[in-house]
């Protein structure tokens, strides 16, 4: 299979001809031609119809479906307004969690500060987010760690069918949940979580560069423990 | 003090007060990415001017009055720092400033892709830490760069270049004894795939004639920026793929 | 403005109470500090500061103007700080807030007080024409710990800084007179631990926080208590202790760089 060209292309760079392409994400049209509108990597396959640019930076986009990691930031009298790491906050209403919260008492369930694993149930046309708490695995997090990652690289800390997360968590033996949304969430005793942060680091600075796997897995063999 | 006579800005050779041919530009430096907080951010030396950009957002815009429902507001702030002049600034902004502001605000919106964000804003800092004329092409230039280093989507990577006229020559890049007793200066911005003109602003007195030379020489060495800031954007990525 | 997830203040208390910083560092240790002078060309002296991330920029402008009143022969010295909101997503532009104006007054006082300045030789004519020093500092990056980095930048400009005697048909430029300098160091307290040079999330986390200065001679020179935690005398004690090593330290660097 004919390796992806890690080809870097920056805003305003001539891609293709709609022709014999289709504009793809990170691209934009204009008389008749293709342009990047975004700092990214090219993707343009031999024989694929489709060019698309990956950013290499930029705000997480909420898309419907996604599973984000959310920071309360207020609790008002039938919802809650949560911090994303989008452009915009998002909201939880109380109909949305698995609990029986009654009118006011949403301090009693979340309140500032509070971390959740969510979804976005829905993204309309002026970007106003609602998320959710109302589907298998989402909860209110207690314990371990949070930090931040840049949300383009989301797909290099999961890796081609989640390698790289579980080439982490096989090393470590921490938990680890990855939110769409440049947030994730770590969990385990204090030197897994040091060297899950230290993968995470090392895979942002060079996620652009080939045989990553290989070198995130010397880095985590390093005074590694026994692995299952 | 020097007055306008004392001072020879060409001589007949075409050379300038410090040592430039009418078309050299002045030493440019670019720096993608040298801010830590910031989403993108950029520091740029222009001859003695140095300036620094930096970029958040997009964010949801504050107050709540601002927002334009169908589309991101673009909000560039350009600064002088108190000591980046001879004589001290005083903090904070001048009518020159807010003018200023407004008039790299509008040319960035042009080129942003601004519908794929309703309701935010993308805050565009410029900072004046040393300046020596034409900072706010320096300023525009440097803004360019840190949106693109921010990955915020855009149509171009907006770049600005002036022109000026010195007895009677004209000539790119006014350096600071030009900007003060010359005759004509032109600050230019495009966006350079199109040649659209996104800024153009002109203080003094062109004919027809000399106008449409400076406009030209203007674009000719705002494409030459382009190249610069270009560079500086992929340079940043480039050291990384070379550690495989 | 992004809230600080309580999950993240738990881990960071859990890890102080087994000794240990997020970033790695020892209670007392500071990030690495790095000092550059002379990158404003147009102000009388500049230096740019960084702690860690944090980076702080000062330039330093002279005029001549009069003196105030109950000091007729000497200069006057004005410190002003701009938290401009390139440094944090958190700054927005318009007058100076609380934060900007505490933290011009603090290092102001701390350059002040501490006569860092020999004000009484840059008087002109007494009673009429005295030198004045404006230092503006700008805060360019915020990843925390402001007061030592503003501090510091404050410093190292004013000792690379020229009195412009010649632009005002005074005499020649000559080296800003000035006595040995006092190095501030800042300490926060979460959790029941105190740490130096807070990082950011230490910042957020704070209860108490404490900045000492300190001179060559061991002696204090200015100190500021901030935020509503307590601190007991023995924590205070520490500090000034601290303070003073870490002082020493950071005063090698600065030397360094102005090229004593």
């Amino acid at each position: 299979m004919p390796e992806e060209k890690r080809e870097i292309v920056i805003p305003s760079q001539f891609l293709g001809d709609v022709k014999k392409n289709k504009a793809g994400h990170g691209t934009f049209i204009e008389n008749g031609k293709i342009y990047s509108a975004r700092l990214g990597i090219l993707s343009k396959r031999e024989g694929e119809e489709y060019i698309n640019v990956t950013p290499l930076k930029g705000r997480y986009d909420p898309i419907e479906g996604d599973f984000v990691i959310g920071i309360v930031e207020e609790a008002s009298a039938s919802s809650w307004l949560v911090d994303i790491n989008a452009p915009y906050p998002a909201l939880l209403h109380v109909n949305e969690v698995p609990w029986d919260v009654e009118f006011g008492e949403t301090e009693k369930y979340l309140n500032h500060g509070d971390s959740i694993m969510a979804k976005i149930s829905q993204v309309d046309v002026a970007k106003k987010i609602q998320i959710t708490l109302k589907d298998r695995n989402l909860y209110k997090i207690k314990g371990g760690h949070i930090i931040e990652f840049e949300p383009s690289i989301y797909r290099r800390i999961m890796g081609k069918k989640y390698s790289m997360i579980e080439l982490i968590q096989k090393y470590t033996r921490c938990r680890i949940f990855v939110g769409k949304n440049g947030r994730v969430w770590i969990d385990g005793d204090a030197e897994g979580i040091e060297k899950v942060l230290q993968a995470i680091y090392k895979i942002e600075r060079e996620a652009i560069t080939f045989g990553l796997t290989n070198r995130i897995e010397e880095l985590l063999k390093k005074d590694a423990k026994d692995v299952r | 003090m020097k007055s306008k006579s004392d001072v020879k800005l060409i001589d007949g050779h075409g050379k300038r007060i410090d040592g430039r041919m009418p078309h050299d530009l002045r030493k440019i430096k670019i720096e993608a990415g040298i801010l830590h907080r910031a989403e993108g951010s950029c520091y740029l030396e222009w001859g003695g001017n140095k300036v620094l950009a930096a970029v958040y957002g997009p964010r949801e815009a504050v107050p709540k009055h601002t927002q334009n429902p169908l589309r991101a507001i673009v909000n560039a702030r350009y600064n002088m720092a108190a000591f980046s002049v001879e004589d001290r600034k005083k903090p904070g902004p001048d009518r020159r400033s807010r003018e200023i502001s407004k008039v790299i605000s509008e040319a960035l919106e042009k080129v942003i892709l601004t519908d794929q964000f309703p309701r935010a804003s993308i805050d565009v800092n410029i900072e004046v830490l040393d300046a020596e004329a034409g900072t706010r092409c320096a300023g525009l230039t440097a803004a360019g760069v840190a949106l693109a280093d921010a990955g915020i989507p855009m149509k171009d990577i907006p770049v600005a270049c002036a022109a000026g006229k010195i007895e009677g020559h004209v000539v790119l890049d006014l350096g600071k004894e030009e900007d003060n007793f010359g005759d004509a200066d032109l600050p230019v911005a495009i966006s350079p795939r199109t040649g659209e003109i996104l800024l153009m602003q002109m203080d003094g007195h062109l004919t027809l004639k000399e106008f449409d030379e400076a406009l030209d020489l203007a674009i000719k060495g705002c494409h030459a920026v382009s190249d610069i800031q270009k560079k500086a954007i992929m340079s940043k990525y480039e050291s990384v793929l070379e550690v495989e | 403005m992004p809230v600080i997830s309580s999950i993240k203040r738990e881990y960071l208390s859990k890890l102080a109470e087994h000794g240990k910083r997020a970033d790695g560092r020892k209670f007392d240790e500071f990030r690495k500090i790095s000092i550059e002078t002379g990158v404003a060309s147009r102000a009388e002296g500049s230096a740019r500061v960084k702690i860690g991330n944090t980076q702080v920029i000062a330039g330093i402008k002279m005029d001549v103007g009069e003196p105030y009143s109950d000091s007729p022969d000497c200069g006057v010295l004005t410190t002003a700080a701009e938290l401009i909101p390139m440094a944090s997503p958190d700054f927005e532009a318009g007058p100076p807030r609380g934060d900007a104006i505490e933290l011009a007054r603090v290092v102001d006082r701390g350059v002040r007080e501490s006569e860092v300045v020999e004000l009484e030789k840059l008087c002109i004519t007494a009673g009429e024409k005295v030198w004045i020093v404006f230092v503006d500092i700008h805060i360019l990056d915020y990843d925390g710990n402001l007061f030592d980095a503003a501090s510091l930048a404050a410093l190292a400009a004013l000792f690379t800084t020229k009195v412009p005697a010649k632009r005002f048909e005074l005499g020649e430029d000559y080296p800003l007179p000035l006595r040995d300098p006092p190095v501030s160091c800042t300490f926060v307290k979460y959790n029941g631990v105190v740490v130096a040079d807070p990082s950011l999330d230490e910042e957020e986390i704070a209860e108490a926080r404490l900045t000492v200065a300190t001179d060559k001679n061991e002696d204090i020179r200015a100190m500021q208590k901030g935020l509503s935690g307590s601190l007991t005398r023995e924590e205070i004690k520490k500090v000034i202790k601290s303070s003073i090593d870490n002082g020493k330290e950071i005063r090698k660097i600065l030397y360094k760089s102005i090229g004593k």
